[in-house]
């Protein structure tokens, strides 16, 4: 009860708090500083590293953010929130925008009054088995104890598919990600299941990753991104295109390596050009420096970077492109064009 | 007399609101009521403004939408097409499953261990000290973790009881002991099972009038009659002659563990999340009780204990008879508030995946629908509803109980 209560009191002061403000880059900009809204610990895609500073897949997301509209990839409030409070956080104006692994629906999109600028992830929920097991299909868990990571649409999925195979299950609801990953090497659980990212980057915490198998079956479709208020369509075009500037530097070849020399002066590629800034101004259409996509590319590099960096196949969550390879190469990256 | 029937309106004044005393408590309250009907009406006005302008409502449409997640425990029928109502009624009945199993537990080991810290046995005093300190001064959730933690490390995995050749054997063939809850037949009932249930509920009664009757023969004539013996013969006899009788028609299904290669089946499952929980609320919350126990006991004046040994009363009886009717006017009413406390405690359930109402409704409903205040509204609700029947139920007990005056 006390805690209802407070979070009750919670509810009311950010909503109180709230209160509409005018728009949210001209708050960044007056504040100095990005609220983002970040996971509380999930290795590669947000978690702080021993140094205390946050890294990962989504960080740098914010950071290209913070870069582009304040010119300080450093400029971020990280704001850790669960798979409960991620929504109330962005809905109350605690955060500026959410990047926590967050999946693209319906109803999320429609209902809740969140906007999704795009996705920097396509993911799908999978299951994660001990080798001991010896199961080889998630259509064999008839009668499994599977642990899930509650506040997800990985519940509702999982009922889904255990329905539409009709085969029975014992769900055991989890907090987080952490004492899920400590039920499931405990045997209170015979499987874990959430997104396959995820599945890889809690295995690759493990002592022996070795001793545990994804199954093949991927029973969802996951598209992770980004999002903000409803609304706000300035601050939404700021975040959707900074991730697109990430994605089509990419595409162009335009590394944190060759940025230096490449935005220094209007080069052979007009697109190149538009997208740094030494050509036309993309950048005041957003209300922010010519070189707005320059920075953003700089904080931590383009979307290949970053991929590799933080959970690419030489990290030791070890993911490979897959899906999220670039349209040219196969994949469904595919950014709108900077014109 | 005259001076009674004079009427005050007559001599009331605007000041006497603030000077006279009679009148001057009403002002205050008054004010003081006016302002937190404002602050009230502030509040709700400005999340409903906020939520207007963020384009939201306030809908409780939601509830009749189906849920679309399993949960674990569930004592009522429910599949995940369910409506999100009904996953909040499975949730209330798990929360009042738990507080009641808890509520008992815990006025037991309460009662125990206050009596005993009143021992004459050092060691015994102590223990019970030692066990009061430790568990009242650690914070509840973290032995609800430290007992599931314990109970899923030390129980061997439901995989040691599969197959046709297990690891372990089943306790006499029926009950298994896992890190994921506790494994018991389940009783089937057959054709005539009906019978041996009457014959059960006519022995209690039997029971009830047997020690009713010597009594009055004690308090009648003063002849004691055995109480003990005969209850357990009243009881089991008669049932078990109709058992047989019957031709057995009741029936044990036992956890099968030949079903899958995951699970035992079959039989009923007291889940590892409702022991650890249940065990935790019992004896933490034990610790406060054994403390208003004790309290209880020593408010009764020694010379009542001395009395009742000068009578020539054995040491049990003098506890039984004399000491704790008289502690029980002490001890009930800081009962009540420890039995609210473990009520509103269960909503620390969602630490061990226990599905009770904060999970369910406050939890993964909350977030699929992302109706927060709707919910968290609902909830308060709840508790609020559960806890003023707990204190007014309580409350005629203790009414039953305390010093009738004449």
């Amino acid at each position: 009860m006390k805690k209802t209560v407070f979070l009750g009191a919670l509810t009311v002061a950010g909503l109180a708090a709230g209160v509409a403000a005018a728009g949210t880059l001209d708050d960044v900009k007056a504040r100095g500083k990005l609220n983002c809204g970040v996971t509380t610990g999930l290795v590669g895609f947000a978690a702080p590293d021993a140094n205390g500073e946050w890294k990962g897949f989504d960080v740098a997301v914010c950071r290209a953010v913070a870069a582009a509209t304040l010119g300080d990839p450093a400029a971020v409030e990280f704001v850790p929130t669960t798979g409960k409070t991620r929504f109330t956080a962005l809905a109350s104006g605690e955060i500026d925008m959410l990047a926590r692994n967050t999946t693209w629906t319906f109803s999320r999109d429609v209902d809740l009054k969140f906007t999704f600028t795009g996705v920097n992830y396509y993911d799908g929920q999978g299951f994660m088995a001990p080798k001991a097991l010896g199961v080889s299909s998630a259509k064999e868990l008839d009668g499994a104890t599977v642990c899930i990571q509650t506040g997800t649409t990985t519940e509702l999925n999982l009922a889904d598919f255990f329905r539409a195979n009709n085969i029975s299950y014992q769900p055991v609801p989890i907090e987080t990600n952490a004492e899920a990953q400590q039920q499931y090497l405990a045997g209170a659980c015979d499987v874990f299941t959430t997104d396959a990212s995820g599945l890889a980057a809690t295995r690759a915490t493990f002592e022996a990753p070795g001793d545990h198998i994804l199954l093949p079956e991927i029973v969802s479709k996951e598209p992770l991104g980004p999002l903000v208020r409803h609304g706000d369509d300035e601050w939404a075009d700021v975040v959707r295109w900074t991730l697109n500037a990430l994605i089509t530097a990419e595409e162009l070849g335009v590394t944190s390596a060759n940025i230096g020399e490449m935005s220094a002066a209007a080069g052979g590629n007009p697109e190149i050009n538009r997208l740094l800034g030494t050509e036309g101004n993309l950048g005041e259409m957003l209300g922010l420096s010519a070189d707005w996509a320059t920075k953003a590319i700089m904080a931590s590099g383009n979307y290949g970077e970053v991929f590799e960096q933080n959970i690419g196949e030489s990290t030791p969550i070890g993911l490979s492109r897959g899906l999220n390879a670039q349209w040219t190469n196969g994949g469904l990256l595919y950014s709108p064009p900077f014109r | 007399m005259s001076t009674l029937t004079d009427s005050p309106e007559g001599t009331f004044r605007l000041s006497m609101l603030l000077n006279d005393r009679r009148y001057r408590s009403y002002t205050f309250q008054g004010i003081a009521l006016v302002l937190l009907i404002a602050v009230v009406v502030y509040l709700a006005n400005n999340v409903m403004t906020n939520l207007r302008d963020l384009g939201l409502n306030i809908s409780y449409e939601f509830l009749g939408s189906p849920a679309g997640y399993d949960i674990n425990q569930t004592l009522i029928d429910y599949s995940s097409q369910s409506t999100n109502l009904r996953a909040a009624f499975v949730g209330i009945i798990n929360t009042l499953l738990v507080a009641v199993l808890a509520c008992i537990t815990a006025t037991f080991f309460g009662v125990i261990a206050g009596v005993l810290r009143l021992s004459n046995n050092w060691l015994v005093r102590k223990l019970m000290a030692v066990y009061v300190e430790i568990f009242r001064n650690i914070p509840v959730l973290i032995w609800i973790i430290i007992i599931f933690t314990i109970l899923t490390a030390v129980l061997p995995g439901s995989r040691a009881y599969l197959g046709e050749t297990p690891d372990k054997d089943m306790l006499l063939g029926y009950f298994a002991f896992t890190n994921r809850g506790v494994y018991a037949p389940a009783p089937i009932w057959n054709a005539g099972s009906g019978v041996v249930v009457a014959v059960f509920v006519a022995s209690i009664v039997g029971i009830f009038a047997y020690r009713r009757y010597a009594r009055n023969l004690l308090y009648a004539t003063g002849k004691l009659l055995p109480t003990g013996w005969p209850t357990l013969a009243i009881l089991i006899v008669p049932v078990v002659l109709t058992f047989f009788i019957m031709g057995q028609p009741i029936g044990l299904d036992a956890p099968d563990p030949l079903a899958n290669r995951f699970n035992l089946k079959g039989g009923i499952q007291i889940g590892a999340p409702l022991i650890a929980l249940w065990l935790a609320l019992s004896i933490y919350t034990g610790a406060f009780i054994a403390e208003n126990v004790r309290a209880g006991i020593q408010a009764v004046s020694k010379g009542q204990t001395e009395a009742a040994a000068a009578l020539g009363l054995r040491s049990g009886r003098i506890m039984n008879l004399v000491v704790l009717p008289q502690a029980l006017r002490v001890i009930i009413p800081p009962l009540i508030s420890n039995y609210l406390n473990i009520t509103k405690n269960t909503s620390l359930a969602i630490a061990v995946g226990y599905a009770d109402i904060t999970a369910t409704l406050g939890g993964i409903t909350l977030n699929q629908t992302g109706r927060a205040i709707e919910c968290v509204m609902l909830l308060m609700l709840f508790y609020l509803v559960i806890s003023l029947g707990i204190s007014m139920l309580m409350n005629v007990y203790n009414n039953a109980m305390k010093l009738k005056e004449r």
